[in-house]
């Protein structure tokens, strides 16, 4: 009978927008393992700020959804100490922008407890962070720093781009040994809808996805930038360029073989992110590259990026985010170099 | 809720007892028990300060004059609680069954230092200031989670109080109820900073008023009062009562680290007048003395089965095996990644050795 309804559950799928993905991760987590526990401020009685965690404190009790107070290294203290002693954390902070008083527990702690201890104490975390600019929201709200966390070593970073790799890659996340980022890019929470199947899956942390395939640059983006990418391909097409698009989905560590094998087909790239440039993760990119396809290359790669200022005040993010026609600029520059 | 934080003494610097209440309590047994295990933590500090600037040793931090805040909240604990030390509470984690070549190991540099011995919930100690203070709120709401009766201790110092963590630490504990005690080792220094540019407050104690939990001030060089209020406390966290914050006001004699020079900012004179009349071993002593169950030979025989085992702990450390380069890079994450895994293989080739 239970491999039966299994089965049934496997194969059954709702249409979820990335944030009820998200929710629906976190649901089935919860009613598969009761050493996981979700933490943050407003997570409880409102759901979270964006929902996120809708219906679960119902679910599952005050015990397990737990409203903390606004207290983002608090937050994250406290959990190391649940980590280390047996439960698995699923920590909100509300906006990425303020994960800033837990920077210093991120870096002294869950990220090199275990190396600290040869593996006696580990911190099983995952730190859910909404990010990212494009919704018009207050100062702050909006950055994007996952650079500051794929230079920290010992935490992965995860950024999908849809509902059904939302909900796949935050089970991983959940059952990972070892700590991971995940952000979660408002502009699309509720952009779209696709298929997410009910129950247990797994993506696996680590794998980019390829979403087109293309003969004359490969686009390289996450997050929010993806579907940025897929309107510049779609420019692209009707000057005659193809182009491979690759949804990064983990940050850290980086899907080598992916951008490697396209990277060679193509002999050209352009990296987009919303976050700044200087040390922004499209330097990895361009390392990596480098490191495995050089000689494949026709032509420098280039980055569309945010620039290197403060995420600006919601009046100027349109000019500050990377756009379809930035994108175009780059790919028509490679292409003719 | 109490507004006022005095000192609170069981024996005084004279070695008399003036809290009659503890009479009965205080047995030649347990009396003995605090010497000895004070006495031993002395011995291991001063072989670590030697053995530094011999170049034996890395960098340390020296607790001596700290002793009867540390022994005396270890012995309070029992066994399966968790402790959150930092750099300074070697002197704890010895007492409450921290290996001594570990701990020698880890100021020497080596990460098998911070493995702690086998059913030992000993945390790594705290680096960075304060952040152990929400750690151990956690740990201690895991207990309170699991149905057990463990609890937590952590340990801070007077700087750590003006920390984000040290509130934060505080306020979830008290929100959550945790199973956990502050201890505050007030020396009065926060490496050259005096506790009177810390901050404003007359007392650490006092900020336990903010958090609606019990606060006490205690003298941190009578172990007596110090392992009966952490007693105390930890009871109390047992039985849902939440946190406690104690501050033990003491004093280290010494330097910050063996790095620092103490007489750039404080009148070392002070250190030994107080090392004449605040001692705490020199308070057990004279306890022992007025109460007659001081003797001579007893204290030979323990002086010497402790410089035994410090040099035993000693030689464990200099015979442990090299540091393994592999430990470099094999535990940063369950499974290496392969950024991880390529710089490992790349720098072993080049120094040419085999990966394990």
């Amino acid at each position: 009978m239970m491999i039966e309804k299994a089965i049934v559950n496997s194969t059954k799928t709702n249409q979820l927008t990335l944030v009820q993905a998200v929710t629906d991760g976190l649901r089935t987590m919860m009613e598969e393992d009761e050493r996981v526990l979700v933490l943050g401020e407003d997570v409880g009685k409102n759901g979270g700020v964006f929902r996120a965690t809708e219906g679960l404190q119902k679910q599952f009790g005050e015990d397990r959804v737990i409203d903390t107070p606004l207290s983002e290294a608090g937050i994250v203290g406290t959990s190391i100490g649940l980590a280390v002693n047996g439960f698995k954390p699923v920590v909100e902070i509300q906006f990425l922008g303020f994960i800033y008083p837990a920077y210093e527990q991120i870096m002294t702690h869950v990220s090199r407890i275990r190396m600290r201890t040869m593996g006696s104490f580990t911190v099983p975390m995952v730190i859910r962070a909404p990010y990212g600019a494009g919704i018009r929201a207050p100062e702050i709200h909006s950055d994007s720093v996952e650079a500051l966390f794929t230079h920290m070593p010992g935490i992965k970073v995860v950024c999908p781009s849809s509902a059904y790799d939302a909900k796949g890659l935050l089970i991983a996340a959940i059952e990972d040994p070892d700590p991971v980022l995940f952000m979660e890019s408002m502009r699309i929470y509720r952009a779209s809808r696709e298929a997410v199947p009910e129950g247990k899956y797994t993506v696996e942390i680590g794998k980019g996805k390829k979403l087109q395939d293309g003969n004359d640059v490969t686009l390289i983006a996450w997050g929010a930038m993806v579907s940025v990418a897929l309107r510049a391909a779609e420019q692209a097409k009707k000057q005659g360029i193809t182009c491979d698009v690759i949804d990064l989905r983990t940050l850290y560590p980086i899907d080598k073989d992916i951008i490697t094998e396209s990277v060679q087909k193509t002999g050209r790239a352009v990296i987009v992110h919303e976050a700044h440039q200087t040390g922004g993760l499209g330097n990895d990119i361009i390392s990596i590259i480098n490191d495995t396809s050089f000689l494949y290359l026709k032509s420098p790669i280039e980055r569309v990026t945010g620039f290197d200022v403060p995420v600006p005040f919601f009046s100027l993010e349109e000019q500050y985010l990377p756009t379809p026609e930035r994108v175009m600029k780059a790919i028509e520059k490679v292409v003719h170099f | 809720m109490k507004l006022e934080f005095p000192i609170l003494q069981i024996v005084d610097e004279n070695g008399n007892l003036v809290n009659e209440n503890y009479r009965k309590a205080i047995t030649e047994e347990l009396v003995k028990k605090f010497y000895y295990h004070m006495i031993r933590i002395r011995t291991f500090d001063r072989k670590a300060i030697s053995l530094q600037r011999q170049g034996r040793l890395g960098t340390y931090a020296p607790f001596e004059g700290q002793e009867a805040s540390q022994v005396g909240s270890a012995l309070a604990l029992e066994k399966d609680d968790w402790l959150f030390p930092t750099y300074r509470d070697h002197g704890a984690a010895l007492t409450f069954g921290a290996g001594m070549s570990r701990i020698f190991l880890y100021w020497n540099g080596r990460l098998e230092g911070c493995v702690p011995e086998k059913g030992k919930k000993i945390f790594p100690p705290a680096v960075p200031i304060a952040t152990q203070i929400p750690h151990a709120a956690g740990a201690a709401l895991a207990e309170k989670r699991k149905g057990t009766k463990n609890a937590a201790i952590a340990y801070f110092g007077d700087g750590a109080t003006s920390e984000g963590d040290f509130h934060e630490g505080l306020n979830f504990a008290s929100v959550f109820k945790a199973p956990v005690v502050y201890f505050n080792q007030n020396n009065r220094f926060a490496i050259s900073v005096p506790i009177e540019k810390q901050m404003n407050s007359e007392t650490i104690a006092q900020k336990a008023l903010a958090y609606n939990m019990p606060g006490f001030r205690i003298d941190g060089n009578d172990i007596f009062a110090v392992y009966f209020q952490v007693l105390e406390a930890l009871k109390f966290a047992r039985h849902g009562g939440g946190p406690t914050l104690i501050e033990a006001v003491t004093w280290r004699y010494g330097a910050h680290t063996t790095s620092d020079d103490p007489t750039k900012y404080r009148d070392q004179s002070e250190s030994e007048v107080i090392r004449e009349t605040r001692d705490p071993l020199l308070r057990v002593e004279r306890y022992m003395k007025s109460n007659g169950i001081w003797e001579e030979e007893w204290v030979q025989k323990i002086t010497n089965e402790i410089a035994a085992e410090v040099e035993q702990a000693v030689k464990e450390m200099e015979n442990y095996p090299k540091p393994n380069v592999n430990d470099l890079f094999d535990h940063v994450f369950e499974k290496p990644t392969w950024t991880i895994a390529q710089q490992k293989e790349q720098y072993l080739q080049l120094i040419g050795r085999e990966a394990r």
